[in-house]
């Protein structure tokens, strides 16, 4: 079954309107910047992002001109904000969010990673520690009052667990350092982080890998993830990113 | 409160203070800001430094640019090096791993801190937003077997950082242990915070001019030592 697609935007000619996408990712590590771009291009509208960690944070460019063209609605994240505050001042997506323009819901990384695990195995929800005796306990936590939904909680063994619930994005976009035109991936080192889990979560993978080769080569005792989860791949150059965060 | 300037240690000696209190053997997670500086102060002990990433024992950070791998990268985007016996894996496994009960010790930057042991560290009301960066904080405070905090002790619009009572919303209620600050060292105690160390040249009187709770002054009071 040969999954690979010639043309980045051929891959992604379903993703419509008010698509959910998932983007893999920590800061600028392992983020798949040419869907990004690509997506840019596609000019799609009304898009919510869900993240892991600060995918958007690291690709500043992507988020600047998705901002600037009116393509998003929302971003999830549990780091969507820049670190610095007085350079959050000057970003357009801080300034948007602040104006109500764009909704930022921030979920704790962990609980990021369980929902989209749920979403991944079939689960609906699942009852998490994380954020007991904070403001995660009450509601979700959005810029927006309106969405700040109420949470259920309840208590095992005197301890107070969180039901958090599954989060299945439409699409997810990842970026592998090895790919076969099964789409078994392999990533690099710190590079595969929410990657894998976003995969598996989604109803539609695309994936851009550095490599692509012929099934077999990569050792099936060392690919993370396997194919099953992936719609289509497509090869991209290695881009150089800038490693830091402001 | 008055707002006095108290001259205390540098960030890099916080850290430097803080690796003493690591034990060998130990598995431990920075958070962002002055905790990333204590794995400098580390390099030859066998601490095992996880990053939420997707990371276990971690090498020093990079300091020579040629030798920066963008795709090796600690959980606050810096570069790091590899080293004998570090590994990656996915975020599942790390929170497992987080969430799970592994961490011996986590240290965490934080914006305000109180007697209870409560701390602030995730969204700064003054930015104009309600909503913040939590990142991995809330899972690393609720599987963690001891909580450090390591930050300055007074904020740069001159206001306490130690306060009586959380103007910023927490973190988390109850889990802080130690605290660790360019002025002093404390404990968190039930009956308050112990002040155990205060920096040289300060008095345990200068400590609490700057100090909202009614610090609790050990018996064996001394200066930080490294």
């Amino acid at each position: 079954m040969d999954k690979v697609y010639q043309k980045i935007e051929e891959a992604i000619a379903d993703v419509n309107d008010g698509a959910v996408i998932a983007i893999g990712g920590f800061f600028a590590c392992g983020v798949p910047r040419l869907l990004l771009q690509a997506l840019i291009d596609k000019k799609t509208k009304n898009l919510t992002l869900t993240c892991g960690c600060g995918p958007m944070v690291g690709a500043t460019e992507e988020l600047r001109a998705l901002v600037k063209n009116g393509q998003l609605k929302k971003l999830i994240d549990s780091y969507g904000l820049a670190r610095s505050a007085s350079k959050g001042r000057q970003d357009p997506f801080e300034q948007a969010v602040k104006a109500g323009t764009i909704e930022l819901e921030v979920v704790p990384m962990g609980t990021l990673a369980e929902r989209y695990r749920a979403a991944a195995a079939g689960v609906a929800a699942v009852y998490l520690p994380t954020g007991a005796g904070s403001i995660v306990e009450k509601s979700v936590v959005s810029s927006i009052v309106a969405n700040r939904t109420p949470k259920e909680t309840r208590v095992f063994n005197g301890k107070t667990y969180i039901l958090e619930y599954a989060l299945k994005p439409d699409f997810a976009f990842v970026h592998a350092h090895t790919a076969d035109k099964e789409g078994n991936l392999r990533y690099s080192k710190t590079a595969r982080n929410f990657n894998p889990v976003m995969a598996s979560a989604a109803k539609a993978t695309i994936v851009e890998a550095e490599n692509i080769v012929e099934p077999g080569e990569i050792d099936p005792d060392c690919i993370h993830t396997p194919g099953i989860y992936v719609k289509r791949v497509v090869q991209v150059p290695r881009i150089k990113v800038r490693v830091g965060i402001d | 409160m008055e707002k006095v300037k108290l001259t205390g240690i540098p960030r890099e000696m916080i850290a430097l203070r803080i690796s003493k209190e690591i034990k060998d053997g130990d598995y431990v997670n920075l958070g962002i800001g002055i905790p990333t500086l204590i794995s400098n102060w580390i390099e030859g002990r066998d601490i095992m430094l996880q990053g939420e990433i997707g990371l276990l024992k971690s090498g020093p950070l990079v300091t020579d640019e040629e030798m920066i791998d963008q795709d090796c990268i600690n959980a606050s985007c810096q570069p790091i090096i590899e080293i004998p016996g570090t590994i990656y894996f996915d975020i599942l496994e790390s929170f497992t791993m987080i969430r799970g009960g592994r961490m011996n010790l986590v240290v965490m930057g934080a914006l305000q801190v109180n007697d209870k042991g409560d701390y602030a560290g995730w969204a700064n009301p003054s930015r104009g937003l309600d909503v913040g960066n939590i990142g991995g904080s809330m899972d690393l405070v609720a599987g963690a077997d001891r909580l450090f905090l390591a930050m300055e002790h007074v904020a740069v619009d001159g206001n306490p950082k130690v306060v009586k009572k959380l103007t910023f919303p927490p973190t988390t209620t109850g889990k802080v242990n130690m605290i660790f600050t360019d002025l002093a060292v404390m404990e968190v105690t039930p009956k308050g915070l112990l002040l155990k160390e205060v920096a040289p040249g300060l008095t345990a009187k200068d400590v609490q001019s700057v100090t909202e709770p009614k610090l609790i002054v050990s018996p064996d009071l001394k200066e930080i030592e490294f």
